[in-house]
């Protein structure tokens, strides 16, 4: 059950997109086409889980040797090492999947969601199961951080996929000048966001 | 003039907000009202600054194939400074900015200057390009919080000035997106006339 309510709150209550703003950056630059959005969503879900996976096993060892304050250096080298490395053994195991992510791998290091999600579950302020109603929350255990990273990146890959839709239909409607490209894009983002609004409350 | 140019491209040709288009998740994410927009932008800047710096003054030692890695680094070790120097000096901003202060690592505007400006050139005018694309994302920032925190809740730095709530969603997700849009739209306008 606990699973289920993570899932919802991830995908549709929390956005990570529309509700948290992360990850806007390619959200507006590889939404053009539904192709490269649902490529993209694909590399982000894999190495989101696997990057969550390693940071939270990582914390422990900063909290046992009470370097907490190395938190964002050692966090940003392990998913900078770890995309580099699922790079290199995706062109040797499956080059067709390599192919297909292509150019979107290598930008993943620089996509705030992977490094916010990982942050997120290591914090006990954003644990929103063990932390209801208790006087001193609890981090997140393994497997529902792992559960939220998924579910982050499924929520990710909704909004992105939507939005890529709405944006190949935009391409062919006559827009004002002024407003053509990002302009546009972050007013439909905006309608976009005020649809999950109506989520709110669920969970 | 030259150096002054800087400064003023950073502002106009090349902000980061408006123009280039960087950093979205921050505009959007801490400009809930204007101190805050404010807090973020001086927060962005002094990490800029200092990894422009830091990285024009050592970009030629470093080999060419490990150099986003290498930069990535110190960047992280200055926003790890700016943590502890929040934590210390501003502890209401640093609650409230939360986790967006660590993700300024992963912010496009600072690697970007790194890569197109700081490594290509010498320190002073690292220096300067940080100041001037710092001082043009955090305008950005205050004129995008200042129009949110207007719309959402009547007031301005905190003052109130309308007796009424306000429209609850300037402050949540879609009226950040919505009036990103319009400012952009507006910002379009004036610098650019054929528009």
């Amino acid at each position: 059950m606990e699973y289920i309510i993570i899932i919802i709150s991830a995908v549709f209550v929390n956005n990570i997109v529309l509700a948290q703003f992360l990850g806007i950056c390619p959200f507006l630059g590889v939404s053009k086409k539904v192709n490269t959005a649902v490529g993209m969503s694909a590399a982000v879900t894999f190495v989101m889980a696997l990057a969550t996976l390693v940071t939270y096993l990582l914390q422990g060892l900063l909290v046992r040797w009470h370097i907490e304050f190395m938190q964002t250096v050692c966090f940003i080298l392990v998913i900078a090492g770890l995309v580099q490395m699922v790079e290199i053994i995706l062109k040797k195991i499956s080059p067709s999947l390599y192919q297909a992510l292509g150019i979107f791998l290598p930008l993943i290091t620089t996509n705030c969601v992977v490094l916010g999600v990982a942050i997120q579950v290591v914090t006990n302020e954003y644990d929103f199961i063990n932390n209801v109603g208790t006087a001193n929350p609890s981090m997140m255990n393994l497997p529902q951080a792992v559960v939220f990273a998924v579910a982050t990146a499924l929520g990710y890959s909704l909004a992105m996929i939507l939005f890529s839709g709405i944006r190949e239909q935009l391409e062919l409607s006559k827009i004002p000048k002024a407003f053509k490209g990002v302009p546009i894009a972050l007013i439909t983002a905006g309608i976009l966001a005020m649809a999950f609004m109506g989520f709110s409350g669920l969970v | 003039m030259g150096k002054l140019k800087l400064i003023t491209d950073g502002i106009v040709k090349n902000n980061p907000t408006f123009v280039l288009v960087l950093g979205m998740c921050p505009t959007l994410g801490t400009t809930t009202s204007a101190i805050n927009g404010m807090g973020m932008g001086l927060a962005t800047t002094f990490v800029l600054i200092l990894s422009n710096i830091a990285i024009s003054a050592v970009a030629k030692i470093i080999p060419d194939k490990v150099r986003i890695p290498s930069y990535i680094v110190i960047i992280a070790a200055f926003v790890t400074i700016l943590q502890f120097l929040l934590q210390a000096y501003i502890p209401s901003l640093y609650e409230t900015l939360g986790l967006f202060i660590p993700l300024i690592v992963v912010n496009c505007i600072v690697l970007g200057r790194a890569e197109a400006f700081a490594n290509k050139n010498n320190v002073g005018d690292s220096a300067l390009d940080g100041i001037g694309v710092g001082l043009g994302f955090t305008i950005a920032l205050t004129v995008l919080g200042c129009i949110r925190e207007f719309l959402g809740s009547g007031s301005f730095f905190g003052m109130k000035l309308i007796d009424s709530d306000g429209m609850l969603a300037f402050v949540l997700a879609p009226g950040a997106f919505l009036a990103l849009g319009y400012l952009m739209v507006l910002f379009r306008k004036i610098t650019d006339k054929k528009a």
